[in-house]
């Protein structure tokens, strides 16, 4: 439904969207779960030299366990796990942007309990924490021409894992009259901060200015905070939802690296994001009572600046498409499947704030650009049990 | 009906997909890039070290990969471009052996002392190259190090026997396709459609880099009576030049030319300055004491003689001041006085040899990359008076005079008129490489990374050896040799990102623990 689902109330799904909408859920428990699988390609080229790229990813998998339990007319508990955020981009080993990225393999998964309350008939209110545990791996060369004595490029590898920070979140849902629903929700900023990361250094020179030994490394990676405001109307057969997401990037001004060992320079690596928004349309038609029909849209800001256009996350604006469905198998199980095309336009970007180290280029700033063109393919299958 | 509406509606959906995912121009489409009226399909390379991909006094696999004519054969890829061969050496280190015996040395590094100063070294390694191991060819490049132009129309110059005796060239027997082959028999035999030539260097590079120890051979025409370090007469460069066109646009291949650059644009020459000695007053005023008698009375007493003028004798005058002092020198073109001082006998035999040609380096002499490990140091070890320089003149072979470098000179203005005028006779693409090296000396070429100049180490177009280019420095040959194929033969071909090509490995012999 086009990702859509603030004001929605329909099954434990709302755990994600509006946890204070599940109060309004009849089934004492239900428990939804889910995964996707993420296909996405990426596509790089440079005209004026006529090198070209297309990257290796393997299909990520985010996947969700929504669950809600109905204790009484007023309280609903429940735990939620899921994935907001997730990739692996890969590109061919020394491509020409090595410098910045070969490989990098983000994820991050929330664990989020929830108390949702129903203030009266029409306004009910959620909130619980946020443990959010991420873990990233990261591997580039150390320069655009640093090899050793055999003319392999030197690389550093960082991994960083089972980072643990804590969050909070909190939503309410408005009805005003019946079949209209307003929500809103509000998760909190995390920001992720290993600091007990790996540094490890291959097929340097062996020479006294490229002595990097292996060591600790400290970094901050922001999870931004979000709001997402929405609003469903169901009348006949029909569902119509519209949902507006503002994701606070701007937090995210750096990717810092800083070595344990001091003779190692911290690494800095401008990033520069906005805050960015997406609006969301989503409609669901219930043909009988047991299949429901599902298609939707969305517009996604980027949160990249222009000039800042890294390769290990080279999206523009995209346009999303969704389709799918629901079949009640019983009035316990659901299954619905959907399937959502991310489109992104052919963009001309790069990203200009790379300083080449190096007794021949001393620090200067670097471009690296080109034609970039992304897509996504997201077939996702999920399962409702309801009790 | 609602069935079908839906199925219709997931189909445009997945056509909408399958047919978003690609660039409305892909640089991989055939004809994105074309070779204009020029057939790319068979490229040769023909010509010296410049073209074999030579850097940091050696040559070895990753600089041949790096070779000019292998980065402008992939572009020439996309334009229907086939397999480009090159006889690479067996391993990295760059050294040659020879029936085991190691007769190269291996490529420069740039170590760093203790105290972090840079210090350029050989490479601290066991070569694997062996000369009498041969490849089979045929071979796209034809680059051969240490080539003179007319090595390359010699019969036998590649016989792995004369590789002893100095007869043959050392790096040639591991590709000539025969004992009695010359270079551009072999080169023609690929039969090219698209050529590239750059010869002409080592013509006045021997003599220059041997601080003009040869014999300029101007008005010579037999080249088989010269010596390795001469300069080579520019009409046998410009009869063997002309040979080698012919020979390579025979069956109507195309090609693109290089002309000589001036020796005065390249470090090995520049990077040493001409007053390399400091000294203190006290110390220069002793050292003027020595020179006294040379000064005051015996350049007086010649001038008086009519054994030299006036003006040698003020040029041949010696003067330590406190600061940074011009070291004393041995220059051949001077009047020799040892015999006429001998047979006076005023002077001891010592003195005599030592003042024969002696005179200080001028703003104008050109003190070689080797003489700044040698100024300074003992002559004699034992004998602590015997300093380079300051009490021993500078060998001949240290240094470049103005005479010298004037004959040098002369020689490459001629090699290049010839070069120009054949290249246009020929219809030929044209790479003035002398504008470009003079461009870089004066003030940089710029790329991404801000201005490639021609400082010694830090420059980033020129390696350890001071005469040869960088990786980096090859790829922006390549990219003007693009230019001036696109403009010549209406090509649109891509160039590369010289940014992207190294430049000094540095590496300490022996390991960090």
């Amino acid at each position: 439904m086009g990702h859509t689902g603030v004001g929605v109330i329909d099954n434990a799904e709302g755990a994600f969207f509006n946890p204070s909408s599940l109060v309004h859920l009849k089934n004492r428990l239900e428990i939804a779960a889910g995964v996707s699988v993420v296909y996405s390609k990426i596509q790089w080229q440079n005209q004026g030299t006529g090198q070209s790229e297309r990257t290796h990813n393997a299909p990520s998998t985010p996947l969700y366990i929504y669950s809600n339990y109905h204790i009484n007319d007023q309280f609903s508990v429940g735990l939620s796990v899921f994935t907001p955020y997730g990739s692996v981009v890969e590109y061919t080993t020394d491509w020409p942007g090595s410098h910045l990225v070969n490989k990098i393999d983000l994820s991050a998964f929330y664990i989020q309990p929830h108390v949702a309350y129903r203030i009266n008939e029409k306004l009910s209110v959620a909130a619980g924490p946020i443990i959010a545990i991420g873990s990233v791996e990261f591997n580039r060369n150390l320069s655009r021409t640093m090899t050793d004595i055999d003319g392999n490029r030197s690389n550093v590898t960082i991994d960083a894992s089972g980072v643990v920070k804590l969050g909070w979140h909190l939503s309410a849902t408005y009805v005003p009259m019946e079949g209209l629903t307003v929500g809103a929700t509000y998760r909190s900023e995390m920001i992720m901060d290993p600091t007990d990361g790996d540094a490890k250094f291959r097929n340097l020179p062996n020479s006294p200015i490229t002595n990097f030994k292996d060591t600790k490394i400290s970094a901050e990676l922001p999870l931004p905070a979000e709001l997402l405001v929405g609003v469903a109307y169901e009348f006949d057969k029909w569902t119509l939802a519209f949902d507006y997401n503002h994701a606070f990037w701007d937090v995210y001004k750096s990717l810092d690296i800083y070595f344990e060992d001091e003779s190692i320079p911290d690494s800095k690596n401008p990033r520069n994001y906005k805050n960015s928004s997406s609006y969301r349309f989503g409609a669901q038609y219930q043909l009988n009572e047991k299949i429901a029909l599902r298609a939707g849209y969305y517009f996604d800001q980027t949160p990249v600046q222009s000039g800042y256009f890294a390769p290990e996350t080279p999206r523009g604006d995209s346009h999303n498409f969704t389709i799918g469905g629901g079949y009640n198998f019983s009035s316990n199980f659901r299954v619905d499947v959907a399937f959502m095309y991310i489109h992104f336009k052919e963009i001309n970007e790069s990203y200009d704030h790379y300083s080449e180290a190096g007794i021949v280029e001393g620090g200067a700033k670097v471009p690296f650009g080109g034609d970039w063109k992304t897509s996504g393919l997201v077939p996702s299958i999920g399962l409702t049990y309801r009790m | 009906m609602k069935i079908l509406y839906k199925i219709f509606i997931a189909s445009a959906f997945l056509t909408l997909v399958a047919c978003d995912t690609d660039f409305d121009d892909k640089v991989t489409d055939a004809g994105f890039y074309d070779s204009g009226t020029a057939d790319v399909s068979a490229f040769v390379a023909v010509g010296n070290s410049l073209t074999a991909g030579y850097a940091d006094a050696a040559l070895y696999k990753s600089g041949q990969e790096y070779s000019f004519p292998n980065i402008l054969a992939s572009r020439f890829e996309f334009a229907g471009g086939g397999t480009f061969t090159q006889p690479l050496m067996a391993d990295n280190y760059g050294g040659l052996l020879f029936q085991g015996q190691k007769i190269a040395q291996n490529r420069m590094v740039l170590g760093f002392d203790a105290e972090g100063n840079p210090a350029p070294t050989e490479l601290d390694a066991v070569p694997t190259t062996e000369v009498t191991d041969h490849l089979s060819g045929p071979f796209h490049n034809m680059g051969v190090p240490g080539a003179k132009s007319f090595h390359l129309v010699a019969p036998g110059y590649g016989n792995v026997a004369g590789v002893p005796a100095g007869l043959a060239n050392p790096y040639y027997p591991r590709f000539a396709s025969s004992a009695n082959a010359s270079v551009i028999e072999d080169a023609m035999t690929v039969d090219a459609s698209f050529f590239s030539l750059w010869i002409g260097n080592n013509d006045i590079l021997g003599y220059a880099t041997s601080g003009g120890v040869g014999v300029d051979q101007a008005g010579n025409i037999d080249p088989t009576t010269y010596g390795g370090n001469d300069i080579t007469d520019p009409n046998v460069f410009g009869a063997v030049y002309s040979q080698l066109l012919e020979g390579l646009t025979a069956n109507g291949a195309k090609g693109v030319v290089t002309n000589i650059p001036d020796v005065t644009t390249i470090p090995y020459f520049t990077t040493v300055p001409y007053n390399a000695v400091p000294l203190d007053e006290a110390t220069a005023a002793m050292v003027n004491a020595n020179f006294e008698g040379y000064n005051d009375q015996i350049l007086p007493l010649m001038v008086a003689q009519g054994v030299i003028d006036a003006e040698e004798a003020t040029l041949r005058k010696v003067n330590f001041t406190a600061g940074q002092n011009a070291p004393i020198i041995a220059d051949k073109d001077l009047t020799d006085l040892t015999d006429i001082l001998l047979n006076l006998g005023i002077v001891d035999p010592a003195t005599a040899h030592l003042v024969g040609q002696l005179r200080q380096a001028k703003a104008e002499d050109l003190l070689l990359l080797p003489s700044s490990s040698v100024i300074g140091t003992l002559a004699d070890p034992s004998n602590p008076m015997s300093i380079m320089g300051v009490a021993v003149p500078l060998p001949d072979e240290l240094v470049l005079t103005k005479k010298e470098q004037a004959r040098v000179h002369n020689a490459m203005v001629s090699y290049n008129s010839t070069i120009q005028a054949l290249a246009g006779q020929h219809d030929l693409a044209f790479v003035d490489a002398n504008a470009l090296l003079t461009q870089l000396a004066e003030g940089g070429l710029p790329y991404d990374a801000g201005m490639l100049t021609s400082e010694y180490v830090t420059g980033g177009a020129f390696s350890l050896d001071g005469v040869h280019p960088t990786a980096r420095g090859y790829a922006f040959i390549a990219n003007e040799m693009v230019r001036v194929i696109n403009a010549k033969y209406s090509a649109n071909l891509p160039v590369v990102n010289i940014g992207e090509y190294p430049t000094i490995t540095p590496h300490n012999n022996p390991s960090l623990n």
